[in-house]
Order: C-alpha cells, then sequence, then structure tokens
C-alpha cells in the first residue's frame, strides 16, 4: 500500500452562519468569522492504493490534478462560497464542513479499482487545518 | 472522521542534563545541547482534536475556546521561559523534546476532561517541532 499527496491552492471568501439562528446567536458564536472574509485555502488530497506493476503508479497524477481542479479549484477559486458556491448557500462553510464537502465531490472521481481517495487536508490558514476521512 | 489541528508556535530556553550523570558523562551524551546557560528554539505545537462536527454549529471546537485552553495549560508558563528553571516538571527531569511532549500532553489531557469531561470530540494527538528539522508526535491514546 503506498499514499500519494497532490497539494492544489484556491482563494476563496466565506462566512459563517446557521441559518437556523438569529443574527445575534451567530454573531456570538462565530465573532468575526460571521462576517465575509476570506483565506488562501490549501488542499492537499491523498490517495492510497497498489502501485500498478504496468506504469508504476497508483493514478496519473496528471489526472488526479485535473479532478481537483474540475471539481473543487476551478469552480470555488476567486468565489464567495456562501453566495456563489452550493451547497454552500444551505451548509455553513467551516473548515470542517469545506473538508467534508471536497471528499464527497472528489470520492466518485478518486475511488476505482486498486486506488481509493485515503484523506482530506484543508489548510485555512497556515496554522490551521481540518483532516477528513471515511473508515473504508 | 474529522480531525482539526491548531498549531502554536512559542520560544523557550533549556539544557539537556541528567543530574545522576557526572559533568563528563553530560558532556560527552548531550554535547553543545549541555552547554551551561541553555540554549533556545522555536517550538511549535500542534494540537489536533477529532470526532465528528457538530451539525449546528459545523465545527468541532471553537478555535477561540481550544486557544485558550493550550494557552491556560501549555503556553503560560513555558513559552518564554527557561524551562530548567521555570518549568515544575522539568526539576527532577531531563527537557528533551521528547520529555516535553509527554508533558504538554498530559498537561492538556488533565485540562481537556476538565473543561469537556462529556463531549464526544476528543483530543487526538500533538506534534510538537523543536526546529523545522526535528519533530515529536503523540497520540493521546498512548497516553
Amino acid at each position: 500500500m503506498v499514499q500519494i499527496t497532490r497539494k492544489a491552492e484556491f482563494s476563496a471568501s466565506h462566512f459563517l452562519r446557521n441559518p437556523d439562528w438569529s443574527d445575534e446567536r451567530n454573531r456570538e458564536t462565530y465573532g468575526v468569522e460571521a462576517q465575509t472574509h476570506g483565506h488562501n485555502w490549501v488542499l492537499e488530497v491523498t490517495v492510497s492504493g497498489a502501485v500498478d506493476p504496468t506504469h508504476g503508479m497508483i493514478i496519473d497524477l496528471k489526472e488526479l490534478k485535473e479532478i481537483m481542479h474540475e471539481r473543487v479549484v476551478d469552480v470555488w477559486d476567486h468565489r464567495h462560497l456562501n453566495h456563489e458556491a452550493p451547497p454552500f448557500n444551505e451548509i455553513n462553510p467551516t473548515t470542517e464542513n469545506v473538508a467534508r464537502e471536497i471528499w464527497n465531490r472528489l470520492q466518485p472521481e478518486v475511488d476505482r479499482p486498486g486506488c481509493r481517495l485515503h484523506s482530506i487536508r484543508l489548510y485555512e490558514t497556515p496554522d490551521l487545518y481540518v483532516d477528513y476521512s471515511e473508515a473504508a | 472522521m474529522t480531525r482539526l489541528t491548531r498549531r502554536y508556535p512559542f520560544s523557550a530556553s533549556h539544557r539537556l542534563q541528567v543530574d545522576a550523570l557526572s559533568a563528563e558523562e553530560n558532556r560527552e551524551l548531550f554535547g553543545k545541547c549541555n552547554n551551561p546557560y541553555g540554549h533556545g528554539h522555536n517550538y511549535v505545537l500542534e494540537v489536533s482534536v477529532a470526532g465528528e462536527a457538530e451539525p449546528g454549529f459545523g465545527m468541532l471546537i471553537d478555535r477561540a475556546d481550544l486557544d485558550q485552553l493550550v494557552r491556560n495549560s501549555v503556553l503560560a508558563d513555558i513559552d518564554h521561559r527557561d524551562m530548567n528553571a521555570d518549568v515544575p516538571e522539568f526539576q527532577d527531569l531531563n527537557p528533551t523534546t521528547e520529555n516535553l511532549a509527554l508533558v504538554i500532553g498530559r498537561r492538556l489531557c488533565r485540562a481537556w476532561r476538565r473543561q469537556y469531561p462529556a463531549s464526544a470530540v476528543r483530543l487526538s494527538r500533538i506534534r510538537l517541532e523543536e526546529t523545522g528539522r526535528n519533530s515529536f508526535e503523540l497520540q493521546m491514546e498512548n497516553l
């Protein structure tokens, strides 16, 4: 079993808000995070699998890059997540929830015989990151 | 499983020295790390908590609460200190970064249990960088 990690970056804004709560409770809970602000998000996608004996790879990294760009980076880069990137019009775009959404978008495209999506690491800032994975 | 990690830089001084050994043995074992007045590092502590984000809140933990817990239980008496002189645990323990990771891990576990006695979210690991080329990792369930 080998793991390989590919990295990409996107810049996007968001604010944190639970739509079921009052403005006041949202402000109390999320503080400045309740106001629109942005981050340079850094995404690390790790896949695991067996090295294919014919081509010597787990997955073609160019293909992995294309999946990451098509499903995440190109659609979210320089966008406001709450306003322009469903499901974040309905789901609160905390870093935890953004990491899970990335997993949901990538897993069907990445998983194939011999290769599985292993984990997502999403940096909101260099000092805060979330790892997301689903037990196999 | 979702795991959130926060990084906390701090600066501290230490001198590696085992009192049970002779001055010569200490010098031989620890080299320049045994120099008499100690030396310092820019450490980085990573603290990870794991579980599932509570749906309404959307987060595993409030970042400010985690910051406060780490500040009160670890950084308050370690950051910008001489660890041999100022940190109680190192009065009779060699402040290697392995031991520092254990001291920090135990302090955080105690503080976590006090603050979140019934939480489904758990303290899952720490990672401690002594320099950019040196790091130590501790799984909390092994403490």
